[in-house]
């Protein structure tokens, strides 16, 4: 493992916690479609994201993959049909509750600009009134972690690295110990040595902590990576799901296979001939 | 931080009630009737001031003279509306600002009487003439107007070899030179336009021989010229009167009575020989008016001692005093403008169609002249006393300071990133939290600048205060401009302009203390 015993150990609590809940679906879209203006993003769509498992959404850009994720966040609401948390239908007026169970993580992290990174990561549970001293254990865990050097945790965001600010963003996220995390092409302003690293410990801090994970991506790689089930959209509707490999081998129609195509692997001069 | 700066302000509120509340008791007294004086800020109308106010004191009354107030406009709101109890005017104003809106109504208003009547359905006495008129005049050295025989405006017509030298306003104006000319069938054609003061000297050195003049002008004595007799009435009349609230024949009938010991007092010589002494031997009004009453009614009147502003240690007192008043206004201001426009400013941001209505209303507000903002919010504060002084000021300035503080807090809110608003939503922080915890802090810097534009502005803008009596270094920059002293004139703008460093640096230090390093790196 990537860590001290002692971390793991608490790890280990976070796992027994994720099991007491015992609820198979989190999110549940019901026919959900979004629109702006004469312009439709998201088609009528259902899907259920299971408890415990790492869904990825991908596709290219405009597909509506953003927009899913941001309804999934209630930062969207649906012009037809229902998002359902923990079987609770969103309303603007229990989606500040529902949002403390959500960890949310954007390209770059998103980080307050005014404040270090150890006040971005402690903001919210300070306002829910925990205890400095609480604070202060709970960032000391996440810095473990999440594997950010400590002189980090006092610097703003403009005097850290893109790698640090985004496991900043991680932290953040998982301060309140959600169960479950929604990442927006989280590894999208890294570059690719550093984007590797995180990658890693992202995957293993889903696993540990048995975190339900949805991530928007449109790289293969990364989804291959994060994905128990991937899901492709293109125009506003579900293409495929599944897990990735059947996208390689069954590609359910053309879209798939230049998508899949698109892909270029350098090592491997061959790649598009043979698939 | 913000609590430090509350209570400031609470502590601020509290000396503006504490003031109010010392007029508010002063009224009270019965013994010795409180009588307010007014003046407009030019020479003769301070010296009649003093005049009257001397006049009133003698009675045994409380005196406050309101000196230098900003124009026939204030001094009427403030008569009317009880600030002060009564000042000089002339006929000739009184006819074309103060009743021209009768006029237009169809009411005649053209003899005296007409007058004394119209001010009389206002609750004003206007009084007999005081003993002079001040208008225009056509003047000349005395020793060549008697060689010539010249002693009225109709003899120049037998001396078309004269020269005439005039200030370009009368070559322009209605009732100066064409129009003139044209009533008298003055045969001069060829007249040389020049400044007032050079049109003196020209006269001195004879390469002119008539000149445009006021007819109190205290260059009359100085170069003992005579003012040619206006046989055909073409100059309109500026006779002096008492313009005096009806209400204090009953109020305080022992000044009313002293105060209309004016009438018929000053005789066109008397008038500029104090405004000689005045503006060109540099005596306080208050001694040449006081002297004057003492030899004409033998009043007896005990006069301070003599002693001009540049004695060093009261260059001190007046500045310390003056900056005392400034930072008054301009603390007072900038206070309620911050309350008020940061809220505005937070309004806007959430709402566009009222955001542009805010900041447009604002705007409008800013190009105001602040001679017409001080007129229209006179008359509010008259209602409770306080027309007079620095609320007015302070409500002008305050009205002045809104717009870069709500644009600096409207802008601050709007530029920030789309992902830093969108990540504290997702956050789960309600409206509130996020406005305390991530978007203030981060408008702070623009905010800040905002609220040092308008501290700066209201730093300059705060002379107006001297308009309506609310001191500050404008009561020594009218003051200067007036007797035209430079040192006065200094007194004023050099501490005004330190002032204003002195905001700008602050806020540069504040602005360190307070908004976060990760804002001032970034």
């Amino acid at each position: 493992m990537w860590s001290s015993g002692r971390s793991r150990s608490r790890a280990n609590t976070w796992i027994d916690y994720g099991i007491k809940r015992q609820i198979k679906i989190v999110f549940k879209l019901e026919e959900v479609s979004k629109s702006f203006g004469d312009q439709t993003v998201l088609q009528p769509t259902s899907i259920d994201f299971q408890t415990g498992k790492s869904t990825v959404l991908i596709g290219p850009s405009g597909c509506g993959k953003s927009t899913l994720l941001r309804l999934l966040a209630g930062l969207l609401t649906p012009n037809s049909g229902r998002v359902l948390f923990d079987g609770v239908e969103m309303n603007p007026r229990n989606i500040m509750q529902m949002r403390h169970r959500m960890g949310y993580v954007i390209q770059d992290g998103g980080l307050f600009p005014h404040l270090t990174s150890a006040q971005n990561v402690g903001l919210m549970a300070r306002h829910l009134g925990w205890s400095d001293q609480q604070v202060q254990i709970r960032i000391d865990e996440l810095a473990d972690l999440t594997r950010l050097p400590r002189p980090a945790l006092d610097r703003y965001p403009a005097q850290i690295s893109g790698g640090q600010r985004q496991r900043v963003g991680i932290m953040r996220a998982l301060m309140l110990d959600p169960p479950v995390m929604l990442l927006d092409e989280p590894m999208g302003a890294l570059d690719p040595l550093v984007r590797y690293d995180l990658q890693e410990d992202l995957l293993k801090i889903f696993r540990a902590l048995n975190k339900t994970a949805i991530t928007v991506t449109h790289d293969m790689g990364e989804a291959g990576f994060f994905g128990d089930h991937v899901i492709m959209l293109g125009e506003g509707c579900i293409v495929q799901q599944g897990k990735l490999e059947e996208m390689i081998l069954h590609p359910a129609n053309d879209f798939v296979t230049r998508f899949v195509n698109a892909q270029r692997l350098p090592t491997l001069p061959n790649a598009r001939s043979s698939s | 931080m913000s609590s430090r700066i509350a209570s400031l302000l609470v502590g601020l509120f509290g000396y503006l009630i504490c003031f109010s509340g010392q007029l508010g008791t002063s009224t009270v007294q019965a013994q010795a009737p409180q009588v307010g004086i007014g003046s407009k800020s030019f020479t003769e109308s301070v010296i009649l001031g003093e005049v009257l106010s001397h006049l009133a004191k003698n009675t045994g009354a409380q005196v406050r003279h309101r000196a230098e107030l900003g124009g026939t406009q204030i001094l009427w709101q403030a008569l009317i509306t009880g600030e002060i109890d009564a000042y000089v005017d002339y006929t000739g104003t009184i006819r074309e600002e103060i009743l021209a809106d009768a006029a237009r109504e169809g009411t005649k208003i053209e003899s005296e009487g007409d007058m004394r009547n119209a001010l009389a359905a206002r609750k004003v006495v206007m009084s007999e003439r005081v003993g002079f008129n001040n208008t225009y005049a056509l003047g000349m050295r005395r020793s060549i107007a008697q060689r010539l025989g010249i002693t009225k405006i109709s003899d120049l017509t037998n001396h078309p070899e004269l020269e005439l030298g005039f200030s370009d306003e009368f070559v322009e104006r209605k009732d100066g030179w064409r129009p003139l000319k044209e009533k008298y069938g003055l045969p001069h054609t060829r007249i040389k336009v020049m400044d007032h003061n050079l049109a003196y000297r020209g006269l001195e050195k004879d390469s002119i021989q008539v000149a445009d003049l006021y007819t109190t002008d205290p260059e009359v004595k100085y170069y003992d010229l005579v003012a040619l007799e206006d046989d055909l009435a073409f100059f309109p009349v500026y006779y002096a009167v008492v313009l005096m609230r009806d209400d204090l024949t009953s109020r305080a009938p022992r000044v009313a009575e002293a105060i209309m010991r004016m009438q018929g007092l000053i005789a066109p010589e008397e008038m500029s020989s104090m405004s000689v002494q005045v503006r060109l031997d540099g005596r306080q009004e208050t001694i040449v008016a006081g002297e004057f009453l003492n030899n004409k009614l033998n009043l007896g009147i005990a006069l301070p001692q003599e002693g001009r502003w540049v004695e060093f240690n009261k260059i001190i007192e007046r500045i310390v005093s003056t900056t005392g008043e400034h930072l008054f206004l301009v603390l007072m201001s900038l206070g309620l403008a911050i309350l008020t426009a940061i809220p505005l400013g937070i309004l806007a941001s959430r709402n566009e169609a009222l955001g542009q209505t805010v900041l447009g209303v604002v705007g409008v507000i800013q190009t105001l002249p602040s001679m017409a903002l001080l007129v229209f919010v006179m008359p509010l504060f008259a209602l409770f006393g306080m027309g007079i002084g620095p609320a007015p000021a302070i409500m002008a300035l305050f009205l002045y300071s809104l717009l870069p503080i709500v644009r600096g807090t409207y802008a601050g809110i709007k530029q920030i990133p789309a992902a830093v608003r969108e990540s504290a939503e997702v956050l789960g922080l309600d409206t509130r939290a996020r406005l305390r915890l991530v978007e203030m802090p981060l408008a702070q810097p623009s905010i800040l600048s905002g609220i040092k534009t308008a501290a700066v502005i209201n730093v300059g803008t705060a002379t107006i205060g001297a308009l309506i009596g609310a001191g500050g270094y404008g009561s020594s920059i009218l003051t200067g401009i007036r007797l035209n002293d430079t040192s006065l004139i200094l007194q004023g703008a050099v501490p005004a302009a330190v002032l204003a460093l002195v905001v700008q640096h602050g806020f540069g230090l504040l602005e360190k203390k307070i908004v976060s390093p990760g804002l001032q790196s970034a």
